[in-house]
């Protein structure tokens, strides 16, 4: 299966516009440009200072998860990057917001943190890295929740 | 913040501040290199001149977990037109953790001409100054390196083993929590490359961002940095000192700040750090 096909669609699609980039510099430029449609979490979600329960555990950047309830029994998922340097936390919030968002539960529960170096390759220090997965799992871990397949608090 | 040359430090000539680097953005004896975490950050935008050494491809060696021998460090310095005159001044993000870890590798290498901007990036931009993201391009030098010498500043881990059997001085710069050992086993937080928690027996926790302003990450001055580390602490300028803490980014902020602005003689880096220790089979673990 291609690398892509591991992940929902919508990530998947835009997964492969991100690795057909011909050179290191272009995936790169188009990660900044991606994370400079970084919008924090509404005001109508969540207000300064976000709660600890939202924090995602191990991410120096100082990130928060929050989702909202759709009609449809998806969850929309906001993020808040606290740290300005965090150029790489806001584009992959970015990409979750915008490609789990919407996305059947199961999917998005489902979603592998190998997406990380799929999409920012290999080249990450461990703290990063480590960072980076822990937001996939917290997302991953909300949409668990929500369609009941765990019941620890944390998102929501 | 003081002026570095009134905040007592042994060696204030390591340190230039923001506007001194503003003065000498267009001086060809100077280099100017960021060094961050985010291999994102220097693309989106730098200080105008800039180059970028990164720690994952510029630094390490690929499949042995080492840095880069004579001949890398020679093409890297080629290839950013630096030239043993030249003055490497660095900066980056989370509060220098990676510009003084390059300029702790550049001591393996006896590049001494050496400084690293105080507060880093975040100084630089809080203050407004310029950035941007045009990629400057420099006339290619010749550097002769002499052979890697680690020796001086960087602890390998017989001799971590044997420090620690004659009780000698450990500084762990990690969190408390890592410390501990606490933070291996919180639910939800990733493992931390290691498969025990706590630390070196012996060691002191002195988390590294003692040693700074938090609001602009400028070094505390020496005074109030002699008050954590000598009189708190009980560590000694004369005696060997080693750092470390995961992989050994924020201990080289440590080792930097003992070694050049308390004078400490004999410090090194243990850059194995807990993702060697904590890994080790056999290897005493105190929690």
């Amino acid at each position: 299966m291609p690398e892509a096909d591991r992940y929902p669609a919508k990530l998947s699609k835009l997964l492969r516009r991100i690795t057909a980039a011909a050179t290191r510099a272009e995936r790169i430029q188009t990660l900044i440009d991606i994370s400079r449609r970084y919008r924090e979490v509404p005001q109508r979600i969540a207000t300064r200072p976000y709660t600890k329960d939202h924090e995602v555990p191990g991410c120096e950047s100082g990130v928060y998860v929050y989702t909202e309830d759709r009609d449809d029994g998806t969850l929309e998922f906001h993020f808040a990057v606290e740290n300005p340097h965090g150029i790489s936390a806001k584009a992959l919030a970015v990409i979750l917001a915008d490609t789990m968002s919407g996305t059947p539960l199961a999917q998005v529960a489902a979603l592998s943190s190998d997406i990380v170096y799929d999409l920012f390759g290999q080249e990450l220090s461990m703290g990063k890295s480590m960072g980076l997965q822990a937001m996939v799992q917290m997302v991953a871990r909300a949409a668990q929740r929500a369609a009941g397949a765990v019941t620890a608090d944390g998102v929501g | 913040m003081t002026d570095i040359a009134a905040r007592g430090y042994t060696d204030p000539s390591v340190l230039v501040s923001t506007s001194w680097m503003a003065d000498n953005l267009a001086n060809p004896g100077v280099r100017i290199v960021e060094s961050n975490e985010d291999p994102l950050l220097y693309p989106s935008s730098h200080i105008p001149g800039a180059a970028e050494v990164d720690w994952t491809r510029d630094l390490n060696q690929p499949i042995v977990r080492d840095y880069l021998e004579k001949e890398g460090f020679e093409a890297l310095m080629g290839r950013i037109g630096v030239t043993p005159e030249t003055t490497v001044v660095f900066y980056g993000d989370k509060n220098n953790w990676w510009a003084t870890y390059a300029f702790w590798i550049f001591q393996l290498f006896g590049h001494s001409n050496a400084k690293i901007m105080d507060g880093g990036r975040l100084k630089w931009e809080l203050e407004g100054r310029p950035m941007t993201d045009e990629l400057p391009s420099f006339e290619p030098t010749g550097y002769l390196a002499p052979k890697r010498n680690d020796s001086r500043v960087r602890a390998f881990r017989d001799r971590v083993i044997d420090h620690m059997m004659a009780d000698g001085k450990l500084v762990d710069v990690r969190s408390p929590e890592e410390f501990s050992g606490k933070r291996l086993h919180m639910p939800d937080y990733p493992n931390e490359g290691a498969l025990r928690g706590g630390h070196i027996p012996g060691a002191v926790s002195v988390p590294w961002a003692r040693a700074i302003n938090p609001e602009d990450g400028t070094f505390k001055p020496a005074d109030e940095l002699r008050q954590i580390y000598l009189q708190e602490q009980g560590l000694k300028a004369d005696e060997e000192v080693i750092t470390y803490c995961r992989i050994g980014e924020r201990s080289s902020h440590t080792w930097f700040m003992l070694t050049y602005l308390l004078g400490f003689s004999k410090v090194r880096n243990y850059d194995g750090s807990w993702t060697e220790w904590g890994n080790l089979v056999g290897a005493p673990i105190e929690k």
